[in-house]
């Protein structure tokens, strides 16, 4: 018999992943987090997610935009069964290899701590056998999850998602009830759901979910059309704002204090939203314009400021600063608008590092406060109030209205004559010459706005945090923007928005950590990982602007691509002919 | 036979005068000014008898030279990359780095049970060995599974990419070897003592006279690869043009993983220079270096093999010696701080002064950066 060809591709991919995890000691770091108490960790979750995802791949096979995909039960289980068990064996072999030497003068996390973990604590022997059993059951649950049907699959992936998030979001969802005997009885005491409040909230979601999936299709036809419509949307999103506002109110100092880094990225997620998603043009060291913003800020109202402290309140400085971003931003876009693509990106990136390592030389430390930075920055006065990173169920909300005025800058800025040119730009820069848009100006005033609403996120980073030192400010930062943009979908206001929230609060931003402490080691590998996966898969974004996406995947382009994964021939002469 | 790579298209130049072209003059008539102005200066307290000694300039220019044929070995594969496919590989610094992590096992082994110190030619050809090795499969992987799925997707998208295959090596590494940074055994006593040929002592150590002529041999190795070899000719016009390459019978994708394969033993081969010259690794090795070879790339003219090693040479000068030259003769404090600095300023420099770089032909339309 021979063996399926998706099989063969994706068991072993699955293995190496598997042993790839717990070589970098993903696993047992991941293990510290209990999911659902005492069953399942999150290192378990993730030792055994890639026989269930590749297992459902072998399952799938070759994908047909045209064709109805076959789907069958036992067929799909037993490929998905497969794909487990060679997982299994070939992290059972990484583990027999790796077992008998010592290695942890070169490879601190492959130890035998590694090895307990990944054999459930009952030794190589018996534990490698339970491996690939285990292994091997997933994988046929991924597979047969495949040839379900639509109904079943909907379920299984709602009740699975739902007990996740609430296994994730333990703090919140804790803050949120604080009531003792629910919280204990839906979370278990060393952390984790328990067993039967997962059983439920799985149940749950199946029921009200299948119940409810018709009704949405419904709604959303509603929202779209007619006048009743748009009085649906404008109170969908006043329960929104509504929401937004109450939310900080129930939530404890640290979910608020996640939120305004959640907020920061939104913001400055934003101002790169103009500049890559809107303008196109790829800047790397959008951070600069961060930096100038906090550096601008601390300097003017610290009273601690080495050379020049004029102490000045918050809100005199916020409009100086905005003009010294605004001349960054002509600095800086100037000499790159000649640049095209990638040299441009370098040499953003090259700027951004520049800036960074002035303010760290000992030129300017006589202004800047070198590496000791610049510390001492009162908070924001609002009458009476004096909000700082010390209040952050108040600094939430001055945040938010900086985000709102953010929001609504890129929002008039999309439908104008500057956010035009700016999308005829970015599609085609000489077409976009050639019918009379001046690309000079274009392109400056996306470095501006950019650079403006960067410097807001600056001067409120500052004004929270009390200090600034440069080692905020590396290139990480610039590069974390990029892809919550990116993951969120270039262009997209509510992208922006929901890539912060997914990245920043969960896996946590460049300097700061996300509801999962766990993801502090390997966020950044997630990072990279998450932009690949989504450049290759869906380089749209998660909530695309609707042009952005008709840009990446016209339906000529899908048409061209079966054709090209089907191998016929086409006849180039003919299809021009035809168009 | 020209060793270029990216394609000639000929181009008329326009001649329009605007406030942004003025802004770009007043930049390259300043930096000239402070250049000048910082060299003179430089040369007045040489006069003085203040700074630097003639001994500490001789060995800063050497040292530079050294460290900027590392950067020029790691410039080869982004200039390849980018003649045959068009697109910068970000993620070529941290091909350079696994070589480098890799190779100290091959090197630390061999040290531990004395190897190293009683026959060191033979421990570093397998150290060299071992990182080409690791440097060519991690650039093939990353072709098959990153950029392979992008071919002929919008210019952007690979450059992202690239930037987020970079993360996942560089974290990958992390988590597989460790955060702390590790050091080569100390070179071989034969190699750490200043050359001597003929009973003639020169001012250059044996490890930096091994890595000079390690690159220049590479770099004849690679430059009759290119032009002679048959597979030379193939990358050739698939860079010239992927379709009619494809149609003269030139397997496009084989080609093209050669070109990730040749480009990364280049940058394995740079990493046991690093290892010789730095000793220290860790998982963040490739980053800086990566930025600077590939600055080095532009300012030699990207797409064109010599003018890469010429741009690391030169890289490599203006990074060790210009901030002592020309910010030193500034006035300006804690100058050697400012070496990324200098680097960088220098490939915003050469992007105004000369988009083509050096040796660069003037790109089409399409490619005009």
């Amino acid at each position: 018999m021979s063996i399926d060809r998706y099989v063969r591709k994706w068991g072993p991919v699955a293995g190496l992943v598997m042993s790839f995890m717990a070589a970098i000691g993903m696993i047992r770091s991941f293990d510290g987090r209990m999911m659902i108490n005492p069953v399942l960790s999150l290192g378990y979750i993730a030792l055994l997610l890639p026989p269930a995802v590749f297992g459902y791949l072998a399952a799938r096979g070759e994908v047909n935009v045209l064709e109805e995909q076959e789907r069958d039960v036992p067929g799909g289980a037993v490929k998905g069964a497969m794909v487990g068990l060679i997982a299994g064996l070939v992290t059972v072999v990484f583990m027999l290899v790796t077992a008998p030497f010592d290695l942890s003068g070169f490879f601190p996390n492959i130890n035998d701590a590694m090895v307990d973990v990944m054999t459930f604590h009952q030794g190589l022997g018996l534990g490698s056998l339970i491996l690939i059993a285990v292994s091997t059951a997933v994988g046929a649950m991924g597979g047969a999850l495949h040839g379900a049907s639509e109904v079943v699959r909907a379920g299984v992936l709602r009740s699975l998602g739902w007990v996740m998030l609430f296994a994730l979001f333990e703090l919140v969802v804790t803050d949120i009830i604080d009531v003792r005997a629910i919280v204990r009885f839906i979370y278990a005491a060393g952390g984790g759901l328990q067993l039967w409040s997962a059983l439920i909230i799985a149940a749950l979601a199946w029921w009200l979910g299948g119940r409810y999936a018709g009704r949405r299709a419904e709604f959303s036809d509603m929202a779209k059309a007619s006048e009743a419509g748009s009085r649906l949307r404008y109170s969908l999103i006043g329960i929104g704002i509504l929401l937004l506002i109450i939310l900080p109110m129930l939530v404890g100092g640290i979910v608020n204090e996640l939120l305004i880094n959640v907020a920061l990225f939104i913001l400055m997620g934003l101002g790169l939203n103009i500049v890559v998603g809107q303008a196109g043009l790829l800047d790397l060291g959008y951070v600069a314009f961060f930096a100038v913003g906090a550096y601008g800020t601390a300097v003017l109202t610290s009273p601690l400021s080495p050379t020049f402290a004029p102490a000045l309140n918050w809100w005199l400085a916020l409009p100086i600063v905005m003009i010294f971003a605004a001349i960054a931003g002509v600095l800086v876009g100037t000499p790159v608008i000649r640049m095209r693509g990638d040299y441009l990106a370098i040499v953003t990136l090259g700027f951004g590092e520049i800036v960074r390592l002035l303010l760290l030389s000992d030129w300017l430390t006589p202004y800047f406060g070198g590496a000791q930075g610049i510390t001492r920055i009162p908070g924001i006065t609002v009458g009476p109030l004096t909000i700082s990173g010390t209040s952050p169920e108040l600094f939430i909300y001055l945040t938010m209205i900086f985000v709102a005025i953010a929001a609504y800058i890129s929002y008039r800025a999309q439908n104008s004559r500057v956010g035009r040119a700016w999308a005829a730009m970015r599609e085609d820069e000489d077409v976009a010459e050639a019918i009379g848009i001046s690309t000079v100006k274009a392109k400056l005033v996306a470095f501006v706005t950019g650079a403006i609403i960067a410097s807001f996120a600056g001067a409120l980073f500052s004004a929270k945090v009390g200090t600034v030192f440069t080692n905020s400010f590396d290139v990480l930062v610039s590069i974390i923007i990029l892809v919550v943009v990116i993951v969120g979908g270039m262009g997209s206001i509510r992208g922006v928005a929901l890539g912060a929230l997914m990245l920043i609060g969960i896996l946590g931003g460049p300097k700061s950590q996300g509801l999962l402490t766990e993801f502090a080691e390997f966020k950044l590998l997630i990072y990279g990982a998450i932009l690949v996966f989504m450049m290759l898969k869906r380089p749209e974004g998660l909530l695309p602007s609707v042009r952005r996406s008709r840009e990446l995947h016209g339906a000529e382009a899908e048409q061209d691509a079966w054709l090209d994964r089907r191998g016929d021939f086409v006849d180039e002469d003919a299809e021009e002919a035809i168009t | 036979m020209s060793t270029d790579l990216a394609p000639e298209v000929a181009k008329p130049r326009r001649f329009k005068f605007n406030w942004v072209d003025s802004f770009l003059w007043f930049v390259r008539v300043a930096a000239l000014i402070a250049i000048t102005i910082g060299v003179v200066g430089s040369f007045q307290n040489f006069a003085a008898g203040e700074g630097p000694s003639a001994t500490a300039w001789r060995d800063l220019i050497i040292s530079s030279i050294t460290t900027g044929s590392m950067y020029g070995l790691i410039a080869l594969g982004y200039s390849m990359v980018y003649g045959v496919l068009g697109f910068i590989n970000f993620a070529h610094g941290e091909v350079f780095m696994s070589g480098t992590m890799v190779g100290l096992i091959s090197a630390t082994m061999p040290f531990n049970n004395g190897f190293w110190d009683s026959s060191p030619f033979i421990s570093i050809v397998v150290v060299l060995l071992v990182a080409m090795i690791t440097s060519t499969l991690v650039a093939i992987v990353i072709e098959r599974v990153a950029y392979r799925p992008l071919r002929g997707a919008p210019r952007l998208i690979p450059l992202i990419t690239s930037i987020g295959v970079s993360f996942f090596v560089q974290y990958a590494f992390a988590g597989l070897f460790g955060v702390a940074t590790r050091n080569y055994p100390p070179s071989p006593p034969g190699l750490a003592a200043d050359l001597s040929i003929f009973g003639i002592t020169l001012p250059i150590s044996g490890t930096r006279a091994l890595v000079i002529a390690v690159a220049v041999v590479s770099m004849i190795g690679l430059w009759y690869f290119v032009t002679k070899t048959k597979t030379g000719s193939a990358m050739r016009a698939v860079a010239e043009d992927k379709e009619i390459a494809g149609l003269m019978g030139i397997d496009v994708d084989k080609t093209i993983v050669t070109t990730f394969a040749v480009g990364g033993a280049m940058a394995g081969v740079a990493g046991l220079m690093w290892a010789l010259l730095f000793r220290g690794v860790d998982f963040l090795t490739g980053f800086l270096p990566g930025i600077k070879a590939f600055t080095a790339a532009v300012l030699g003219g990207i797409g064109n093999l010599p003018g890469a090693m010429l741009g690391g040479v030169l890289l490599g000068l203006f990074e060790g010696v210009g901030p002592l030259l020309v910010l030193g003769g500034l006035g300006i404090p804690g100058v050697s701080q400012l070496k990324d600095a200098v680097a960088f300023a220098a490939l915003v420099l050469v992007l105004i002064f000369r988009p083509t770089g050096l040796l660069g032909e003037r790109l089409g339309s399409e490619d005009r950066v």
